[in-house]
């Protein structure tokens, strides 16, 4: 230890070490150089901040399907939920006078209830008493479940208009300020 | 990857609870080293608290300024328990400053209390790279190395382990240096040192690497500069004269 620190000690070593230093370093940062946007996800898709949203074409509430792809264009919040799920249940409301503000500036809500872990009439129930207009979609099998790797509800992600997440919020409930605060920078985006 | 640990109806988020385990033992380590140094526990222990309060605060309230309209329609929004409206730069900002500023109400020794927080940080560390194993953050580049894993849709490095691996080896060489005798702040800034040195290389392997000037990692570009800063600064404190432990704590009485 004491060679290192009479090594530290001197300025002529020091000072080559610290030339070395910058010269290897900036040799290895110009090696590991990469494109803009080939280190985002880009479009691989995932569930994850940065990648493009899994694509799913579900059943809706109304016997209408809703294909994600279709929505290209428009800012999506998707939002798990489960009508046995407290904090499922008190965020709707805030979700609901969101989607009510911000529709015409192209925010869809997709309301995914994991119908696989609930069921068809309380999802119905639920949103008839809340007077919910936005999609409710039955995700009978699962799949978006698996696909979202959801994990704990609510879950909910925020797509830009290119369909690719830009932030996943677990767990909840969601306020209505931060709701606005995570759609507004999205909303102004190309809108 | 793990993020949520379901027991029973508990989802409980394992990211979040490594970094409050790493928060807990880098603080026994900073009381720990603070004895070393004469300083007195209770002083840094309060220190990192007030600092960890001030951050979470400067990192609520900056988040709130950039949407001022919305939390001035809606103050109790400020106090929703929601890790999503915190903002990092703000945060850290703060709890610097609330740092700097119980170092100068206390009258602690500055670089003596950075060498007492170093083991710390460094356990830390190793709590850091365990959460972004837990939730699968700060990924790798998409690979095929025969130890790749299946991460986010592609095979990929396993730069969380390679961050594990490197926080457990500095953690070991920063115990080990914590033996020897050096100037005041020495520890601290080798504590940098290394960790700018591992991150210079490490983030080669990254897949969420922020992108600047065109190509380059921002990461690295930051971890060359503290990397050169640092052994600056362990060069300029090796030229001032060791001072022995007990000498230190002599001082201090």
């Amino acid at each position: 230890m004491a060679r290192v620190q009479r090594w530290i000690e001197s300025p002529h070593r020091m000072g080559l070490l610290i030339a070395c230093v910058l010269v290897f370093g900036s040799a290895w940062v110009a090696v590991s150089a990469v494109p803009a946007g080939a280190t985002t996800g880009g479009l691989i898709p995932s569930p994850r901040r940065g990648f493009l949203a899994p694509d799913f074409d579900l059943e809706a509430m109304g016997s209408q399907r809703i294909h994600l792809q279709d929505l290209r264009g428009q800012v999506v919040v998707i939002n798990l939920w489960a009508s046995w799920c407290p904090p499922c249940r008190a965020e709707m409301p805030a979700l609901q006078r969101v989607y009510e503000d911000y529709q015409e500036r192209g925010l869809v809500v997709l309301g995914v209830n994991m119908t696989a872990q609930d069921g068809v009439a309380e999802a119905e129930a639920f949103a008839g008493r809340l007077g919910l207009t936005f999609p409710i979609l039955y995700d009978r099998t699962g799949l978006v479940g698996k696909l979202y790797q959801s994990r704990a509800l609510p879950t909910t992600f925020f797509l830009d208009r290119e369909g690719v997440i830009q932030r996943v919020v677990v767990g909840g409930p969601l306020t209505e300020v931060t709701l606005r605060s995570h759609l507004e920078p999205l909303l102004e985006e190309g809108g | 990857m793990l993020p949520v640990l379901q027991i029973g109806p508990l989802a409980i988020q394992l990211p979040g609870v490594l970094l409050l385990a790493g928060v807990w033992f880098a603080l026994l380590a900073a009381e720990r080293g603070a004895l070393r140094r004469a300083i007195p526990a209770e002083r840094m222990t309060n220190m990192i608290l007030i600092s960890l309060v001030a951050g979470i605060l400067g990192a609520r309230l900056g988040y709130a300024l950039r949407f001022i309209e919305l939390y001035l329609e809606q103050p109790l929004a400020l106090f929703a328990l929601n890790l999503n409206t915190l903002s990092n730069f703000e945060g850290f900002i703060a709890a610097i400053l609330a740092g700097v500023i119980c170092i100068q109400r206390w009258r602690l020794p500055v670089l003596d209390v950075l060498d007492a927080l170093a083991p710390g940080l460094a356990l830390f560390m190793i709590a850091i790279g365990l959460a972004h194993l837990a939730s699968g953050d700060a990924f790798g580049a998409v690979s095929s190395v025969p130890w790749s894993i299946e991460l986010w849709g592609a095979e990929r490095q396993p730069s969380q382990v390679y961050e594990i691996i490197a926080a457990v080896l500095i953690y070991g060489f920063i115990l080990r240096l914590q033996q020897h005798t050096f100037s005041p702040g020495f520890l601290f800034f080798a504590l940098l040192t290394c960790h700018s040195l591992a991150r210079l290389f490490l983030e080669a392997f990254r897949g969420d690497s922020l992108i600047v000037a065109g190509s380059l990692r921002m990461g690295q570009v930051l971890s060359l500069a503290v990397l050169a800063s640092s052994l600056l600064a362990l060069h300029l404190l090796s030229r001032r004269t060791p001072m022995s432990q007990a000498r230190l704590e002599r001082d201090r009485l």
